[in-house]
């Protein structure tokens, strides 16, 4: 068990730091082989009609005129260590874990970019929530009554949720309850320190609209699960040993079943985890992935690997997380 | 109380018990709707079995036994199944009572226990967690403590070597012989009155089956419970059965006796299987002797006798076998067969042309 | 062709006129275990330890043991599904011990193998037409009168209707399929077949038919088999001679009527007196003959020192664990790897088993 966790761990360590050369390579070979040199990279910095003298102190302040292997090596001591650049007479230090300075406004990354982590995760965790217990408790009972009224009625809206994508619904609620029955208007995000009842009334809405999509794939996902365990040996002996029908579901039908769905659920909540795109947009919420398409339109080229940096750890932390539950749960992983 | 009170009941083979008989089955018939049609999965069988006593539930795959067996449980799916007939166990009818009356006998009055103890077991739980979990549906008033120590004792009774560190051992860590006595453990944790064992043996190795079948027996003299053994396998039921049941296409074909079901078995199904199986304990055949076709659909189970379309004889019936339902007629004393032949016919057939070829 | 064994035995026989069609020569399989923090190779499942035997042109030996005795393994090597980790297969004095798969692709139509779940070894997707005519082309190997008219001859051969071409495998029954995966394997004219448990997942009636077609195939065809069971009575009825395997090693091999006759490995012993008989009566007295193995197969990973067998043998002294036995013929045509052989010619059935009797 211990030399699995350890396997585990070192695993994503290793993933991750691929994940940093690949975008790293991404964002700083292609433009060259696509003719761009260091040059215009530093160009980027300076602004409108820069004097080479400037680009040059700006090459070698950010050490744009070295190798790039040695610049991946500065990036990822970095992240670790920290960075001072030159830019003025005043050295800049860029703190731990430094990804560098925005092309555009000439500020750290992270910072900017720590602050919308926040946000994100809050609506990312709190749709996660809603759309685990729903998606879930719906799936089982479809299950367990197939074709019942409840289950085609279910599997239908199920059908919608999968098809209507967020930009429909998010408008749709905003419209209807900000709007139309003001019941929740006003909408900003507040901190959960701060206010923990104006949070979560201020990100019922983008939860629910989120959650709506999720839980109907978790609602099928799960109604699969279910049905093909309830099928086994083990349910059947669980029934022979006079167990109520309630404790077979639970303790032996649902605890199987939701073995798969477990992971699926990590994968969706690390991918969401790395910015709720449409919903951030469709309800003005300052995120991480508002944060991306704001970095991405401006061609700003740190701004756009810390973020992916960023997806990429959730990603793989959500999945280790993922593998060490596994492990948790099934004592045949555990065990071999 | 039950615990202690049980245990020699158990009348000595042979002699047929006069009481009243502890499971008693009266025209069981289970059909199921599909969308292919009515499935004609158990079709009027009936038989009586006293404590003590072992039957044997001999036939093929889709023959009905295991259904049979499901249906005395109560663990045949109910939404699209039909049950009728009378199933009585200790005098009370399983068929009327309401569900939750029977998952209250079941576990507890009668247990089961399945084919493969590999896929029969959850693998997310202890040995010790499942059996404990048997017992306390039944013994509500146990503690957790008490029921383990129970659980360890009825390990120990199956025959698991180091049970106290054993209990804590999930499913996957047991070998095939063991995981079947663990399950034998668990199906026995509440002392059952009926203990019912389909396939038991059918997923081991055969010295692991020798154990097993001799386990089953041990536990049974001591006990005195009523056993049903379903198997398609005839030395299986050679060894534990003190009456057999041969079942085709839903319907009880013959039923007696074992010695007598074996030394002059009526039926030329019966017949047939016999000739089909290598006996180690004959001298080597030239040749097997099976039965011609496939064993039939219960959807459209042959008219008449279901056996007939392979049956070697039914010319010899003036066509009854094609259009008439055979009834099971007693042929010796407690030896029932359903077969359209005169008894006589029957006899000849069986001296002259089967018997030799054993 | 039973007194022409290939064994060194103590005796003048003369030197084998023909060679043998498949010989085998400390043929072993190791499947490695990784584990730890870097997943290194911390062991390995010695599936097959070392087992030498021949198959004679014409013959059919048959293989028998308990799961995880090697047995399936033997037969995917020797097919050369499978890489041997050593050791050396020879057919008709060739050695394909490690062939590439190209250099055994013309080898191909001269073995062929015939599989135990009829179910899963047929592609649901293509019809019987496709999937018996699947080898000639495969090994571009038209027939003159056409592909479609041999495949309707093989199909008559085993016993199915040459109408049947155009059907899907799920329209026929166990018994049928299994008759199509022997029609695609006897399609390349092949010289011997391999089949590895061909009659374990059919019904009982369905067993015997497809035992007399592999027998009456053997007879026209001129086949050799090397078939793979676990049933003691099947390879009885079916082998010339039988190897019994136990964890990776071949314990005792012999001509059938010498090794049912008179069993010398005690493991062999403890098998056969497992089995159980159809005939009730035999159940006291085989309650007192039968020798009851206890616990369970060691695991092939970690397998006992000297005689594999020792831990569960009630016969066993120093000796059993310190050094191995080596597989020697005691008697004409019958070879053992025993410290202490029953049945032998010198020490005679002095000793009945003692402690671990039932």
């Amino acid at each position: 068990m211990f030399a699995y966790i350890i396997r585990r761990i070192f695993a994503a360590v290793i993933l991750l730091l691929v994940v940093s050369a690949v975008t790293f390579a991404i964002f700083f070979l292609l433009p060259r082989f696509a003719g761009e040199t260091a040059d215009q990279l530093a160009a980027q910095y300076i602004g409108k009609n820069p004097s080479p003298e400037a680009i040059a102190a700006v090459k070698q302040n950010l050490g744009l005129d070295q190798p790039l292997y040695a610049q991946y090596w500065n990036f990822l001591k970095g992240l670790v260590s920290g960075a001072e650049y030159k830019f003025g007479p005043e050295p800049a230090t860029c703190h731990v874990p430094c990804f560098g300075y925005s092309f555009k406004n000439h500020l750290e990354v992270w910072p900017e970019l720590s602050k919308r982590i926040p946000i994100t995760v809050s609506l990312a965790a709190g749709a996660a929530v809603l759309w685990l217990v729903s998606g879930v408790a719906t799936g089982v009972v479809s299950a367990l009554k197939p074709r019942s009224i409840f289950d085609r009625i279910s599997m239908g809206v199920a059908l919608a949720g999968v098809s209507l994508p967020v930009f429909f619904t998010g408008a749709l609620l905003l419209t209807l309850f900000s709007y139309e029955w003001p019941i929740l208007d006003n909408l900003q995000y507040v901190d959960f320190t701060d206010n923990p009842l104006m949070w979560a009334r201020n990100l019922i809405l983008p939860w629910i609209s989120l959650a709506f999509l999720y839980s109907a794939l978790y609602a099928r996902l799960t109604r699969a699960g279910m049905l093909e365990t309830m099928s086994e040996d083990y349910i059947r002996t669980a029934r022979a040993k006079g167990l109520v029908e309630r404790k077979v579901v639970t303790r032996h039908g649902l605890r199987a079943a939701l073995t798969p769905i477990v992971t699926i659920f990590g994968m969706d909540l690390g991918l969401l985890l790395g910015g709720a795109l449409i919903t951030e947009q469709v309800f003005s919420l300052q995120g991480v992935g508002q944060f991306a398409v704001q970095a991405i339109s401006d061609n700003d080229l740190p701004k756009i690997l810390g973020v992916t940096l960023l997806a990429a750890f959730f990603i793989v932390a959500c999945n280790l997380v993922v593998d060490l539950l596994y492990a948790l749960v099934d004592p045949r992983v555990r065990l071999s | 109380m039950t615990e202690l009170q049980k245990t020699t009941a158990a009348a000595a083979p042979g002699s047929a018990p006069s009481s009243d008989p502890f499971l008693s089955v009266r025209d069981l018939r289970i059909h199921f709707d599909t969308d292919d049609g009515l499935v004609r999965s158990v079709d009027g069988v009936s038989f009586d079995l006293h404590k003590g006593r072992t039957l044997g539930i001999v036939g093929e795959s889709g023959s009905g036994k295991s259904v049979t067996s499901l249906g005395i449980m109560g663990l045949h799916r109910s939404k699209r199944a039909r049950i009728s007939g009378e199933i009585r166990l200790d005098g009370e009818d399983l068929i009327t009572a309401g569900p939750d009356r029977v998952r209250q006998l079941r576990g507890r009055q009668m247990a089961m226990i399945f084919q493969d103890p590999l896929t029969a077991m959850h693998p997310y739980y202890t040995v010790g967690q499942q059996i404990v979990e048997a017992y306390r549906v039944h013994h509500p008033e146990a503690n957790k403590k008490q029921a383990r120590t129970r659980a360890i004792e009825m390990l120990d009774r199956v025959g698991i070597p180091q049970p106290d560190r054993r209990v804590d051992d999930y499913p996957h860590q047991f070998s095939g012989g063991m995981r079947q006595r663990a399950m034998i453990a668990m199906a026995l944790v509440n002392d059952p009155s009926l203990l019912i064992a389909d396939e038991p043996t059918t997923a081991l190795d055969v010295t692991v089956q020798a154990q097993i079948l001799d386990l089953i027996r041990d536990l049974q003299d001591e006990f005195g419970s009523a056993v049903i053994i379903i198997t398609h396998d005839l030395g299986v039921v050679a060894e534990l059965a003190d009456d057999i049941l041969v079942m085709y296409g839903g319907k009880c074909v013959e039923r007696g006796p074992a010695e007598t079901l074996f030394d002059a078995p009526e039926h030329p199904y019966t017949w047939g299987l016999l000739g089909s199986m290598p006996r180690l304990d004959r001298e080597l055949q030239d040749r097997l002797v099976p039965v011609k076709g496939t064993p039939p659909s219960l959807i459209n189970v042959p008219t008449g006798c279901a056996f007939h379309p392979r049956c070697p004889y039914a010319a010899l019936t003036d066509g009854r076998s094609t259009g008439e339902l055979p009834v099971l007629a007693e042929a010796a004393p407690g030896h029932f067969a359903a077969c359209h032949l005169p008894a006589d016919e029957r006899h000849r057939i069986f001296a002259e042309e089967i018997a030799p070829r054993l | 062709m039973t007194d022409t064994q290939t064994a060194p035995i103590p005796s003048p026989a003369p030197a084998p006129d023909r060679e043998p069609l498949l010989k085998v020569t400390g043929l072993t399989r190791h499947f490695p275990i990784r584990g730890g923090l870097m997943r290194r190779q911390t062991g390995a499942v010695r599936a097959v330890d070392g087992i030498d035997f021949t198959v004679n042109a014409g013959e059919t030996l048959g293989v028998v043991g308990e799961s995880g005795c090697g047995k399936s393994t033997m037969g995917r090597l020797v097919t050369r599904l499978d890489e041997p980790t050593g050791g050396k297969i020879e057919f008709e004095g060739t050695d394909i011990t490690h062939l590439s798969a190209g250099a055994m692709r013309p080898l191909r139509r001269d073995i062929q193998m015939i599989f135990q779940d009829p179910y899963s070894s047929l592609n649901p997707r293509h019809t019987v037409g496709t999937i018996v005519g699947a080898p000639f082309k495969l090994q571009n190997a038209i027939p003159a009168g056409g592909l479609k008219k041999a495949v309707q001859e093989l199909l008559e051969l085993c016993g199915l209707s040459p109408e049947h071409y155009n059907r899907y495998p799920h329209e026929f029954s166990g018994g049928q399929r299994q008759r199509i995966g022997i029609a695609r394997a006897l399609a390349l004219k092949p010289k011997m077949i391999v089949a590895d448990e061909p009659v374990s997942a059919l019904d009982v009636s369905i067993q015997a038919q497809v035992v007399n077609l592999l027998d009456d195939l053997q007879k026209e065809l001129g086949l050799t088999y090397l078939i793979i069971a676990h049933d003691l009575s099947v390879v009885r009825h079916v082998s010339d001679r039988v190897a019994v395997m136990y964890l990776g090693k071949v314990v005792e091999i012999a001509d059938r009527d010498s090794l049912y006759r008179s069993p010398m490995h005690p493991y062999t012993n403890a098998l056969m007196s497992a089995v159980p008989v159809p005939d009730p009566r035999r159940r006291q007295r085989a309650g007192r003959e039968r020798i009851l193995l206890t616990g369970d197969v060691p695991s092939p990973i970690n397998p006992p020192s000297g005689c594999r067998f020792r831990t569960r043998c009630w016969k066993a002294q120093d000796v059993c664990s310190t050094q191995e036995p080596p597989l020697v013929a005691l008697k004409t045509g019958h070879q053992v790897a025993c410290h202490f052989p029953e049945n032998g010619p010198e020490n005679g059935p002095e000793d009945a088993p003692g402690t671990s009797e039932a």
